[in-house]
C-alpha cells in the first residue's frame, strides 16, 4: 500500500476514533469534549493537508488504490466483494474540502454550542458524520459507497434531530432520513443491476467491463437505466427535485450542522457520486441529470426569493447551487461541476456559519431585552447589523459576492465554467432550455442573496435598545468565517481570475474518459472543450450581466428603496404565496405520498383487524364450537353409556341380591326347581 | 297282589320326597342331615329295584353298598361340621347360619 494511501486510511479512521472516544467517554470529558473532537479533527486536517498537497503536486496523476477480497463465493454465487480505498486527484480535493469544513465547523461549534445539553454527543455525531463522508470519498467500490452512504443518512438524522425535544427538529430528522431512503432505494436498484451483470461492485472492474463492450443485459438502455437509478441516490442526498424537500427542514438542526451538511458532508455526497459514476453515464442519462439539475436550480431559486427566515433562504440557495453542480455535470462540464462543489463548499459553509453568528448575536440580544417571542432567524427583525458585527458583515459580503458569481471570487470561476458548459451543450444537443435556466437562475441568485444582505446588515434596526446588545461573536466563531472568506478568493483555484480553464484545478480534475459505447456517448471531451473555448466570452459576458442585473434589482428594492417590495407582492399576491409556500411541495407530498402511505397503512390495518383477526377469531370460535359439541357428546352419549351400564348393573344387582339369602335351604329349593325345570324341558 | 318295579319306585319316590321335605323345611341341622340320609336311602331302593327288575344285576347291589359307605363317611363329616357350627354360632339352626350371604 502506498504511504499516501496509508495516511488516507488514518485520515478516514481518526474521526471514527473521535466518535468512539466521545460517545463512550463523553461524560468524563464533558466540558472538554468539544476540545477533544476539535483537536482530533485538527490533526486529521493537517494530515489531509499533507496528503492532498502531495497528491496534487504529483505530476503523474497516478491513482493509488488498495483492495482486498472480503467475500468470495467462488462458484455458488458469482459474487466477489473487494473492499478497498483509493486516492485520486478528485478524492484528494474532496478530502481537503471535507476536512477543512468539518474542522472549522468543529471550531465554530466550540462557541456556538457552548453549554448545550448534549454537548459531547454533538461532537461525537460530528465525528461519525465526517467519518462516513470520508468513507464515501475514499472508497473504490459501490458496496462501501452504499454503506457509508447510509451512515451519512444516519448521522444526518442524529444531528438534524439533535434538539429532539423540539417536535419540529425530530420531524425534520425523520423527514431527511425517510426522503433520503426514497432516493437510496433507486441507488440500491442501480447497484443491483451492476452486480447482477458484473458480479463485482468495484468501480474499476465495472468500468473496464463496460469499456470492453459488456453492457448490462446486453443493451445500452439498461446502462442508461443503471446510471439513472444510481443518480436517484444523488437526488436524495443532494436534495435534487423532486426529493429536495428535506433540506430546508434540516435547518432545524444546530446552525454549524447546517453548514456541515450543506457544504461538505451530505449534499456533496450526491454530487460526488455523479462525479464517481461519470464515466459510465450515457448521453441520455446525462441529459436527464442535466434537466433534473436545471429544474432544481430554478424551483429553489424562485422559492428563495420569497423567504424571510435567514436559514431558509440559505437552504434554498444551497439546493439551487446543487442544481447548478448537477446540471454542470449533466451537460458534461465535469471539472466545472466538481469545482462548483468545492468553491460552494467554502462559501456556503461560510454563509451558514455567518448566519449562525448572526442568529447567535440576535439570541443574545433578544435574551437581554427579555424578548422571547421574536424569531431570531427572521430577517425582518434584523437590519443595521453592519456596524455591530463587522467581521461577520465583511466575510458575508465576500461569500455573497462569490455565490452571486462576481469576478475575483471562486464562485465566479466555477459558475462561469458551468454556464459556458450549458452553452456548449446547447451547441451539441440543441437543448436551449438548459442555458436559459442557467443564466436566469444566476440573476435570481444574485438578487435573493443581496436582498438578504441589504435587509440584514443595512437599513435601521427596529429596536435601538436591542441593537445595543448585539455583539460580534467570539473568536472561535470569527476565525472560521475569515478562513472561509479567504478560500473564496479566486487565487486558490486558478491564477487567471476570469477563467478556471487554465488553473490547476481543471488540470488536475480533467474529465475521465467515458467508457460507454460510442453510439450512446455524449460529446467527446476534446470537442466539448473546444466548444467551451468558443462560448467562454459569451458565457462570461452573459453571467456578469445577469449577476449585475440581480444585484442592481436588489439594490433598487432594498438599498435605495426606489421600489417597494411590498407593492410587488401586493400586485401578484398569488405568485408570492405560491413561492412563499415553496411551490406547495410539502403539501403535495403530504397529500400524495404521506397520506397515501397512511391510507395504505390504514387499509392494511383494517385488513389485519377485520380479515386476519377475523380468520383467527373465526378459527377460535369454530374450535370452541367443536369443543362444546364434543363436550356435549362426551357428557351425554359417552357418560350416558357409562352411567347406564352402571345403573343397569346396579338394577340387576338389586334384583338378584334378593336371591342371595345365604340360607342353604333356599339354594336347595332353587336347585330342585331348576332340576325340575330341566327335567321338564329335556323330557 | 303282585309287587312290581312301580311299587318300589313309588316307595323310593315317597322316601325321597320326605327326605327333601326334611332338608328344606327343618331348621335343625341334625334333622337336615337325617333328611339327607333318607334321600340317600331312597336312591338305594332305586338301585336295588333296578338290580332286581332292570338290567343292573349285581352292579346295583354294589352301588347300594357304596352309597351306604358314602353315607357313613358323609354322616361322620357332616356331624363334625355341625359340631363346629355349634361351637362357632352356638346354634344348630340353619336359618341363623347365613354368613354365605355376605
Amino acid at each position: 500500500m502506498h504511504s499516501l494511501l496509508t495516511l488516507s486510511l488514518a485520515i478516514l479512521l481518526l474521526p471514527l476514533f473521535s466518535f468512539v472516544l466521545l460517545i463512550f467517554f463523553g461524560k468524563k470529558f464533558y466540558e472538554k469534549s468539544g476540545h477533544v473532537g476539535t483537536a482530533i479533527l485538527g490533526i486529521d486536517f493537517l494530515l489531509t493537508f499533507y496528503v492532498a498537497i502531495q497528491k496534487l503536486t504529483d505530476t503523474t496523476n497516478e491513482v493509488f488504490s488498495y483492495s482486498f477480497t472480503w467475500v468470495d463465493f467462488h462458484s455458488t454465487i458469482p459474487l466477489k466483494l473487494d473492499l478497498g480505498i483509493m486516492l485520486d486527484n478528485v478524492g484528494a480535493v474532496m478530502l481537503m474540502v471535507v476536512l477543512l469544513v468539518s474542522f472549522l465547523v468543529h471550531l465554530f461549534s466550540l462557541g456556538y454550542m457552548k453549554g448545550d445539553v448534549r454537548y459531547s454527543k454533538y461532537y461525537a455525531y460530528l465525528g461519525i458524520f465526517t467519518f462516513s463522508m470520508l468513507g464515501i470519498v475514499l472508497t473504490n467500490n459501490f458496496f462501501l459507497m452504499y454503506m457509508f452512504w447510509e451512515l451519512v443518512g444516519l448521522s444526518s438524522y442524529l444531528l438534524i434531530g439533535h434538539w429532539y425535544e423540539k417536535k419540529s427538529a425530530a420531524d425534520a430528522g425523520k423527514k431527511a432520513f425517510i426522503t433520503n431512503r426514497v432516493g437510496d432505494f433507486g441507488f440500491f436498484i442501480g447497484i443491483m443491476i451492476l452486480w447482477f451483470n458484473y458480479s463485482s461492485l468495484s468501480f474499476d472492474h465495472i468500468y473496464s467491463s463496460i469499456a470492453h463492450g459488456i453492457l448490462p443485459f446486453g443493451s445500452s438502455g439498461w446502462l442508461t437505466a443503471a446510471g439513472i437509478f444510481i443518480f436517484c441516490g444523488a437526488v436524495g442526498k443532494s436534495a435534487q427535485f423532486p426529493l429536495h424537500v428535506w433540506l430546508p427542514d434540516a435547518m432545524e438542526g444546530p446552525t454549524p450542522v447546517s453548514a456541515l451538511i450543506h457544504a461538505a458532508t451530505m449534499v456533496a455526497a450526491g454530487v460526488y457520486l455523479v462525479v464517481r459514476t461519470f464515466p459510465m453515464l450515457t448521453a441520455d442519462a446525462l441529459m436527464i441529470i442535466a434537466y433534473i439539475g436545471a429544474v432544481t436550480a430554478f424551483i429553489s431559486a424562485t422559492i428563495a426569493i420569497a423567504q424571510y427566515d435567514i436559514k431558509k433562504i440559505l437552504a434554498y440557495s444551497t439546493i439551487s447551487q446543487l442544481g447548478y453542480m448537477v446540471m454542470g455535470l449533466g451537460v458534461g462540464s465535469y471539472s466545472a461541476g466538481f469545482m462548483h462543489l468545492v468553491t460552494h463548499a467554502a462559501f456556503k459553509a461560510g454563509l451558514f456559519l455567518a448566519s449562525g453568528s448572526i442568529i447567535h448575536a440576535m439570541h443574545h440580544a433578544l435574551h437581554h431585552v427579555n424578548d422571547h417571542h421574536t424569531d431570531a432567524q427572521d430577517i425582518r427583525f434584523m437590519g443595521g447589523l453592519r456596524k455591530k458585527m463587522p467581521i461577520t458583515f465583511w466575510t458575508m459580503i465576500v461569500f455573497t459576492l462569490a455565490i452571486s458569481g462576481v469576478p475575483l471570487t471562486s464562485g465566479f470561476l466555477s459558475k462561469d465554467a458551468i454556464l459556458a458548459g450549458t452553452l456548449a451543450y446547447n451547441h451539441f444537443t440543441g437543448q436551449t432550455l438548459i442555458p436559459l435556466i442557467g443564466f436566469f437562475v444566476a440573476g435570481l441568485t444574485a438578487f435573493y442573496m443581496f436582498r438578504m444582505i441589504f435587509i440584514v446588515f443595512f437599513g435601521e434596526h427596529h429596536d435601538a435598545h436591542r441593537l445595543e446588545h448585539v455583539h460580534e461573536s467570539p473568536r472561535t466563531m470569527t476565525i472560521p468565517l475569515i478562513t472561509f472568506a479567504a478560500v473564496s478568493f479566486f487565487a486558490f483555484y486558478s491564477f487567471n481570475p476570469f477563467s478556471a480553464g487554465d488553473g490547476w484545478f481543471f488540470q488536475k480534475t480533467a474529465v475521465p474518459e467515458s467508457v460507454v459505447p460510442q453510439a450512446v456517448r455524449a460529446a467527446s471531451a476534446e470537442a466539448f472543450g473546444e466548444e467551451l473555448h468558443h462560448q467562454h466570452y459569451l458565457a462570461m459576458g452573459l453571467s456578469l450581466t445577469m449577476a449585475a442585473l440581480g444585484i442592481l434589482t436588489a439594490m433598487l428594492f432594498y438599498y435605495w428603496k426606489k421600489f417597494s417590495a411590498d407593492k410587488v407582492v401586493a400586485a401578484v399576491p398569488r405568485l408570492f404565496t405560491f413561492l412563499n409556500n415553496k411551490w406547495y411541495f410539502d403539501e403535495l407530498y403530504q397529500k400524495t405520498a404521506v397520506n397515501g402511505t397512511i391510507g395504505i397503512a390504514k387499509l392494511l390495518a383494517w385488513f389485519d383487524a377485520k380479515i386476519i383477526d377475523g380468520i383467527v377469531n373465526g378459527a377460535a370460535w369454530l374450535t370452541r364450537l367443536v369443543a362444546v359439541i364434543s363436550g356435549k357428546f362426551d357428557h351425554i352419549v359417552v357418560d350416558g353409556i357409562v352411567n347406564f351400564t352402571a345403573y343397569f348393573t346396579g338394577f340387576f344387582g338389586l334384583v338378584f341380591r334378593r336371591i342371595q339369602t345365604g340360607k342353604v335351604q333356599t339354594y336347595i329349593i332353587f336347585a330342585l326347581v331348576g332340576a325340575m325345570v330341566l327335567f321338564y324341558v329335556y323330557r | 297282589m303282585h309287587i312290581t318295579l312301580t311299587h318300589y319306585l313309588l316307595v323310593s319316590a315317597a322316601l325321597f320326597s320326605f327326605g327333601v321335605f326334611a332338608v328344606i323345611s327343618k331348621r335343625n341341622a341334625i334333622i337336615v342331615l337325617m333328611g339327607i340320609e333318607l334321600i340317600l336311602n331312597s336312591a338305594n331302593i332305586n338301585f336295588l329295584a333296578f338290580s332286581r327288575f332292570g338290567n343292573l344285576n349285581m352292579e346295583g347291589q354294589m352301588a347300594a353298598i357304596f352309597v351306604i359307605i358314602l353315607a357313613a363317611a358323609e354322616a361322620a363329616i357332616a356331624l363334625a361340621i355341625v359340631l363346629n357350627i355349634f361351637k362357632r354360632f352356638n346354634t344348630v339352626n340353619v336359618d341363623e347360619v347365613s354368613t354365605l350371604k355376605d
